[in-house]
Order: C-alpha cells, then structure tokens, then sequence
C-alpha cells in the first residue's frame, strides 16, 4: 500500500500500519531539552522519584536560549542542567555550542528516526527524513524516561514545490508564501510533506527553512525526503554512514496537496504580528517601512550559507545610520567557518555586531531586546506580540537578503538589485 | 477538585480572539519569575487583554477563537492559565503542542464552537458527558469527550500524577 513519509515512518517504529487519526504509541530515538525547558523536565523527573534513564545514550540537554546566562536566575538554570547531565549520566551540549535544532542537524539526526525536543521548532529535523516534534517539558520527561511516546498519526498535506527560485529569492520566501497560503492554524495536526523539482535541488542547509516554520502554520512535523542531497550532507558532515533513502509514495492518499511554481516568487515579508500576514516585498504595505533593528541568524536562517548572502550584501557598504544590525551564528561550526571566510569581518566592517552562537535575541530575554514603537527585521520564524522581548516593539519576517539589503537602506527594501 | 466533581459548576467567560500564542499567554519577558509562580501568575494572558489576570475567578473558562496556544513549547503557558484559576480553555481549534501540555498538566482543553459565547456570559459545562450550555446567549452545544486515555491523565490530575499512580502510559 503506498505511504506518506510520516506513515512510512510511523508504521516501520510501531511494527504495523497506520492510519491518519489513530492513536499509536511508539518507541522514540532521541529526546532533547534546553535551558528553559529542560528546568521543568529535570524536576518533573526528580517528582518521579527516578534514579536514572534506561537509555541515557538517546537522551540530550542543550543550553540554547539563554545563553551565555543572562541573569542570575537563567545562570542558576544553567547549574540545574548542567548537575543533572551529570548525575544522570546524559549529553551536555553547552553555552557556545550553537541552537538545538541546528546541532541536532549537523551532528544527531538521521533518517527515519523519531526524535521528541522540549521546542516548537524541534520540527526542523525532518529536513533529514525524520519524525521529529516539539512538546512540553513533562512529555518530554516522559518520553525521556520511557523512550517512547504516544502519537496521534497525522494526516498529510502534500507541497509540490517545482521550478527554480529567481535571483534573489530563497527557501524563507518560499515557505513565508506557503504559510500566507494556508494560515498559521492551516496545518494543524498534520504533516507537511516537501517534494517536487524545487527540493530535489535544495542542499538540505536550504531546505531545512521549511520544516523549521512547519510549526507556525500549526503542523506536526514538515518532511523532506532523505535522497542524494540528504546523502551529501551528511557525507559533508563526517557522517555519511548515517544515511537510508527514504521518501514518501506520491501515489499515497493525502486529502489535501498544493502546488508551488517557485520560480515566479518574489521575496516575501511577514508582517507584525503573525507569520500569516505576508506580502511581496513590493506590496505598498512595506514601502519605506523604517527598520531600527535588523536580526540575521535564528534556526531558521543562521546558517553560513545565509551569513554568506548577508555578508555579500553587507561587504564594503555601510548600514544606514539609525539602523543597527545584530547577527548570531546559529553554531560553532557555522561561527568558526564564518571566521575562516571573513564573513564576521564584513558584517562588522559594515557598522553590524556579531554574537555568541545560540538563539540570540529571538526569544526576548537577552542581546536585542526591542524598544516600544521599534520596527525590526528578521530572518527569524516568529514575529509574535512580545516574541522579541517588548510587546510594544514591530517584527516583520523575511530572508538574508532581504534583511541584509534592507540593513544598507534603513526600510524594508527588495534585495533582488544588490544580492550579488 | 477535578473536572468531574466540578461537572455542572457555572464561571464566567473571558472571551479571546483566534491565534493567542503562547508568547501572549506568558510573555517571554517574564521568564525570570519561572521560579516565582505567584508573581507569574498575576501576568496570565497579559499581552492579549490586562483585566483577565486581576479579575479571573476560579471556576471561570477562557474561551476563545481558532489555534489558540500556538507557537512556543513553553508548558507553563497552561500552568499558569491553570493557576490562574481558570477551569477549562474552550477553543475552536488548539495548537497542538499547548493542547498536549494542557492536558499533561491537568487542564482541561476543549475543543467546541465557541462562536456567540459573549465576554461575562455564565457557562456551565459537563466535561464528560460533551456539553456546554451558556444561558445568557441561549447556548446550548454538544462536543466530542476527550479520549479515554486524556480523560483517565485529567482525572488524575496531569501526566506525572497518571506515571505515579499507573507507572506508565497505556493507550
């Protein structure tokens, strides 16, 4: 019977079919947290009253968001985390390492896996073909402790995304105009599957935008198959032993599928304050928008290929005066081969400011905490009220590009003239 | 108290839009009161509207529109709703990570038509047996019961006090 990539997935862990809609429990081979979830797993596990986990090897602690601390309290986190790592015998991954989901895709994900993280955006994994989904911490306690967890199989929708993204145009643009599609609860419950001409031609650090937002228009998971490309980055990465084919039937039932001709793109804008409101960025609702603050980096986009746009963008020009641009790598890899290419140098020359590797000043408690009225742009997933620190302050969303060539203009600008 | 001894005791609705995310349930900014619930608590749904927090009495429901909870992970967003002294979330819809939290937690989070359920209508509803009945608007709606395993989590009193009692999870 053919499948879907989740199916395929789902029924190989439970040892049967499934169908959309069932309730299945299934082992899981990897379960993380970070510094502000992991606090709540870690008591929920002491509550418990357990000594340790059966299977340590598929447990993992990043410290991500606060990172390196920024209070006493995070600080304090930090050592809960860290003692515990420790005494339960589990992987560290700590301050200076770079975001989870970014780590777990240079280092941890393989294809087929189901993997559990205390993160909405833990989604981003199955830019490697795996099942991979965000949940709170006491179900990732649980899931940490059982190795396994209870699903809702879910219902697929299709995206046949064909033709090849015009100069100027990225993965961020394409998935923005999927989300503008459908709206931030269009996929709820579901799985969004990425295929069609567009993906197959996607080295995964590209693709790996799409399943990353899939959790802002509400979904599962977002999968990619796992094919030549996946077999190349993991190849690239030291771990090419880590790859199987794997990828969805096409002829598989799925009650809903949308077609996507990128090449007729032009680069997309979210406005404040849902990931829904997108626009061109010719729209006249973004013309000469003022931008006060422009952040590179997140998950979502922080990866060297994205540095290497911005920084394209940025060399020899100078950010415009009022404007000022925050960039944080989303790992050490990406942070020491930035350096190796010079990449920090031009961002920094260009009157912008390098971080630490980590989340940054997305999630709103530290390095670029916004100001009431303030406008900013970024290449991160989320522009929600408040999401940046200050529920009186403005996100708008788009890519690297659009971000850098907006930082050398001081509004929201269409970075097709300047991206070289 | 659990949801089944409290079957038909009537609150009051504080009305919500669709999408209140969870960064609107617990602004980010607060993330330094994580070990301070009181204080947290008094900041419940702050950035959505201000008079909910002060006001809240226990026993009353937020109700509220299409993919309510969406984006973060963050578990204490039902925490504090729970905290707060709210005793159900009625939505259309839930993001899916907010409703697994709800549930693991121990609230209540149904999802039924809310449409017409006007701000300080008095509700009653019977978690069990799927009603809601909203006098004031001449409401009366049927909904489908949660399934047997989140019953059995929410009785319970959340997924840890289930794992105390149970050991584990069976579906």
């Amino acid at each position: 019977m053919p499948m879907t990539l989740v199916e395929k997935i789902l029924a190989n862990k439970v040892g049967h079919d499934v169908r959309p809609g069932q309730l299945v429990m299934t082992p899981v081979d990897q379960v993380f947290a970070h510094d502000l979830s992991g606090p709540l797993a870690i008591s929920q596990l002491r509550s418990l009253g357990f000594k340790g986990f059966k299977h340590p090897d598929k447990v993992r602690f990043f410290i991500d968001h606060a990172s390196p601390s920024s209070t006493v309290a995070s600080a304090n986190e930090h050592k809960t985390i860290r003692e515990f790592a420790s005494e339960w015998g589990v992987e560290l991954v700590d301050v200076g390492e770079g975001i989870c989901h970014q780590v777990m895709m240079e280092k941890y994900v393989r294809p087929g896996e189901i993997i559990i993280g205390g993160d909405s955006h833990t989604c981003m994994g199955g830019v490697l073909g795996a099942l991979a989904t965000g949940m709170g911490s006491t179900d990732v306690a649980i899931a940490m402790y059982l190795s396994r967890t209870w699903l809702r199989v879910p219902d697929t929708m299709r995206f046949v995304i064909n033709g090849r993204t015009p100069h100027g145009v990225y993965s961020k643009d394409v998935m923005l105009h999927i989300i503008g599609r459908i709206g931030a609860g269009g996929a709820t419950y579901r799985s969004m599957e990425f295929v069609g001409s567009t993906i197959a031609e996607w080295p995964v650090p590209e693709r790996s935008t799409l399943p990353n937002m899939a959790v802002e228009a509400g979904a599962k998971c977002g999968l990619c198959p796992s094919d030549a490309r996946t077999l190349e980055y993991l190849t690239r990465q030291g771990r090419g032993k880590d790859f199987t084919p794997l990828s969805g039937d096409l002829d598989a039932p799925c009650n809903f599928e949308m077609k996507v001709d990128a090449s007729a793109l032009e680069p997309q804008i979210a406005l404040p304050h849902n990931v829904d409101l997108v626009v061109g960025v010719t729209d006249p609702k973004v013309r000469n928008v003022r931008i006060h603050q422009i952040y590179l980096g997140t998950c979502t986009n922080g990866r060297i290929e994205d540095f290497r746009v911005a920084a394209g963008v940025l060399k020899g020009n100078k950010i415009a005066k009022g404007t000022r641009l925050v960039a944080t790598p989303a790992s050490r890899q990406v942070y020491l081969q930035g350096m190796k290419e010079g990449l920090w140098t031009a961002i920094v020359e260009a009157g912008g400011l390098v971080n630490s590797p980590g989340c940054g000043a997305c999630p709103g408690v530290q390095t670029g905490i916004l100001g009431s009225g303030e406008n900013c742009l970024s290449t991160m997933n989320r522009n929600f009220k408040g999401r940046m620190g200050n529920p009186e302050a403005f996100i708008y969303l788009g890519s690297p590009a659009t971000c850098a060539a907006s930082a050398l203009a001081g509004v929201i600008t269409d970075p097709r003239e300047v991206v070289r | 108290m659990t949801p089944a001894d409290s079957a038909n005791t009537p609150g009051r609705a504080w009305i919500f839009g669709d999408n209140v995310s969870t960064d609107l349930i617990f602004p980010g900014r607060y993330v330094h009161l994580l070990s301070n619930m009181p204080e947290l608590v008094g900041h419940t749904l702050e950035d959505a509207r201000t008079d909910y927090a002060p006001n809240v009495k226990p026993g009353d429901f937020v109700v509220a529109g299409e993919n309510f909870g969406m984006g973060s992970s963050r578990e204490q967003a039902p925490v504090i709703i729970k905290l707060s002294g709210a005793r159900a979330v009625l939505a259309k819809s839930f993001a899916r990570i907010f409703f697994r939290n709800a549930i693991n937690i121990g609230l209540a989070a149904i999802e039924v038509d809310t449409t017409g359920i006007k701000d300080g209508d008095t509700l009653t509803i019977d978690l069990e047996g799927g009603v809601l009945k909203d006098q004031a608007s001449d409401i009366e709606r049927r909904f489908e019961p949660l399934p047997p395993i989140m019953t059995e989590i929410l009785r319970d009193g959340g997924l840890i006090e289930h794992i105390k009692k149970h050991g584990d999870i069976n579906l």
